[in-house]
């Protein structure tokens, strides 16, 4: 390595160029935070959908689905799921699609991906369903690419 | 070993192998449930089997770094450690909540984020577990010589546990709860964890070519100045697509795409210490790792993260298999390969051995890499086909899946592979070698 860069250099650089970047990376966040915030704003975060929320992370649901593309990819992206069942048209209907779909698990057909079944109340089915109408809702900067996921 | 608190570090990395057979066992069960996906009992569904996977993994190499640094820090600060009946009563607190953990996900008892599915109390521990560490270490510090090394080791393992800090930040509003969950995931693998990955190979190449300290300290601030420069904003690259601001997009695009340098210097010192050091170790078999070490990151985490980490390509490929390849070869190559290049380096003196089955260890080296990165083929093109049939024709997922078959086979194939030449590791490294292998006279430690 030259002999231009002396260690102390080297030292003062590392550290000095970290404090700069992190402060950068915070002030940035700090304005996505803002951002995140206001989103509750017009979409807001009911008792129910809080609800729907714990239900997906103590279920860990994001072990086999992804939401907006993030988890495991063994079952279909969530967070568009309300618009593919069609809820922005029927929501009655989307909605009781959705939980008979979690209600029917395990499919069992040979071959084919398996969700467990999970013993979910009336009321925690429409919470989950709650949950994933306002994940839908976020504005992803268009993704995914199509409404498949 | 100089030091006899040294080995402290032989239960770590006992410990580390111990969960690292357990992570192979239900990778295993994961692939077969995607090909077989009604072949499992249903206390063991995908899910499940993931989280143990993925939390043995990230518990082994948390382990095999506390045991480095055990092993590092008393031949770093010149004396012994502070306490090691501290740290011996920290791995079996560390090992039980690990066991605790996993016996709890096959009776349901998890809640949290992906990766950070421990329940609170687990967690509680894992703070507790690295207070003890990070007191222990700190202190056998303070009291010897101070070193680069060591320096960037602590920052590094306290940036470790800073960050963790995140993993009890749990908001409703799902935006934030994923940028902040990124402070623990990404600001963990791309930015604290390549500073103890960068130390604990500045230390093996010191030991292992007998370059210069100087050069190589020089190296060690370039390389997690690189690191570090680019990996902070190139946190933006998962800010994309989940509900955060557009300008991430030019962010972590170019900050991201830049995250490669540091690899590629990584390789470049790995070597050039190699070609300049004049000592011949007798540990050949720790040196091959270490090199190995530097490629097989450079390729995985450099090469398959800048894939698809831009923008206008992520917008397809981000949540397919493609994200699945770089993961697999990128925690590999990292982090995988520097622990079992240091337990290579380590256990032979921690046993007491003159190196020892170097042949096996080193043909245990070819297999799991080539295992891996046969994996990591099958599952970029697993990635690619799905990339296409989902993302561009807009396939349903599950019609998408089921033309993926084949490469899940392969998959399955590269990860039986791996599990050969974990058994053929351990072998060589806890089989006694043949006694008429001679200790190499010439073996100087280094400094």
């Amino acid at each position: 390595m030259s002999e231009t860069l002396t260690k102390a250099a080297a030292r003062n650089i590392f550290y000095g160029g970290t404090v700069f970047f992190f402060v950068v990376f915070g002030v940035l966040v700090a304005d996505s935070v803002t951002d995140a915030i206001a989103i509750a704003k017009v979409n807001p975060i009911t008792p129910s959908v809080a609800a729907g929320k714990r239900i997906w992370e103590r279920h860990a649901c994001f072990d086999c689905h992804t939401l907006f593309g993030e988890g495991a990819r063994f079952a279909p992206e969530l967070g568009n799921v309300w618009l593919r069942y069609g809820g922005d048209k029927d929501p009655d209907g989307a909605r009781e699609s959705l939980k008979q779909w979690i209600k029917n698990q395990p499919t069992r057909v040979e071959g084919r991906h398996q969700m467990p079944h999970f013993d979910l109340t009336e009321q925690q089915l429409d919470q989950i369903v709650d949950y994933l109408r306002w994940t839908s809702r976020v504005n992803t900067q268009n993704w995914p690419p199509h409404i498949s996921g | 070993m100089k030091y006899e608190s040294q080995g402290v570090a032989k239960l770590y990395f006992f410990g580390a192998l111990t969960l690292f057979s357990a992570q192979l066992v239900f990778g295993l069960l994961g692939a077969i449930l995607y090909v077989a996906p009604t072949s499992l009992p249903d206390f063991l569904p995908f899910s499940v089997v993931r989280m143990i996977h993925t939390n043995a993994l990230v518990v082994w190499l948390l382990m095999g770094f506390f045991g480095a640094t055990y092993y590092l820090i008393p031949e770093e600060a010149e004396t012994e450690l502070h306490s090691p009946g501290l740290a011996k009563l920290q791995f079996w607190l560390f090992f039980g909540a690990a066991g605790a953990a996993v016996v709890g996900y096959l009776f349901g008892y998890y809640d949290g984020r992906s990766y950070l599915e421990q329940p609170l109390y687990i967690k509680i521990g894992i703070v507790v577990v690295a207070l003890m560490f990070l007191y222990n270490v700190s202190m056998t510090v303070l009291k010897g010589r101070k070193t680069v090394i060591s320096n960037i080791l602590l920052l590094g393992l306290w940036g470790i546990a800073v960050f963790f800090l995140f993993a009890f930040y749990v908001p409703s509003n799902t935006v934030l709860d994923k940028m902040f969950w990124w402070w623990v995931v990404h600001l963990w693998v791309e930015g604290v964890w390549e500073l103890v990955l960068a130390s604990i190979l500045a230390f093996l190449m010191i030991k292992l070519t007998g370059v210069d300290r100087e050069v190589v300290e020089k190296w060690l601030y370039v390389i997690v100045s690189l690191t570090l420069f680019t990996g902070i904003l190139g946190t933006g690259h998962h800010y994309y697509w989940i509900g955060t601001p557009a300008y991430w997009q030019w962010i972590g695009s170019i900050f991201s795409a830049l995250e490669v340098v540091p690899f590629f210097a990584i390789v470049i010192f790995a070597f050039s210490m190699v070609y300049k050091g004049g000592r011949r170790h007798p540990n050949k078999a720790a040196l091959l790792w270490s090199l190995g070490c530097s490629v097989t990151a450079f390729f995985g985490a450099g090469v398959w993260g800048f894939l698809h980490t831009l923008a206008p390509v992520n917008y397809y490929t981000h949540g397919t298999q493609i994200t699945a390849a770089h993961g697999h070869l990128a925690f590999y190559g990292a982090y995988a390969m520097i622990n079992l290049a240091m337990f290579t380096y380590a256990m032979p003196q921690l046993l007491n051995r003159a190196p020892y089955n170097q042949t096996l260890n080193m043909i245990s080296f070819w297999i799991i890499t080539g295992g891996v990165a046969f994996m990591t083929a099958a599952l970029t093109l697993a990635g690619v086909v799905q990339v296409h049939l989902q993302r561009v024709m807009g396939m349903a997922y599950m019609d998408v899946q089921a033309q993926l078959g084949m490469f899940y086979w392969l998959r399955l194939g590269g990860g039986l592979a791996v599990i050969l030449g974990l058994v053929l590791y351990l072998v060589s490294l806890l089989a006694p070698g043949k006694a008429s292998a001679p200790a190499s006279a010439s073996y100087v430690p280094a400094e």
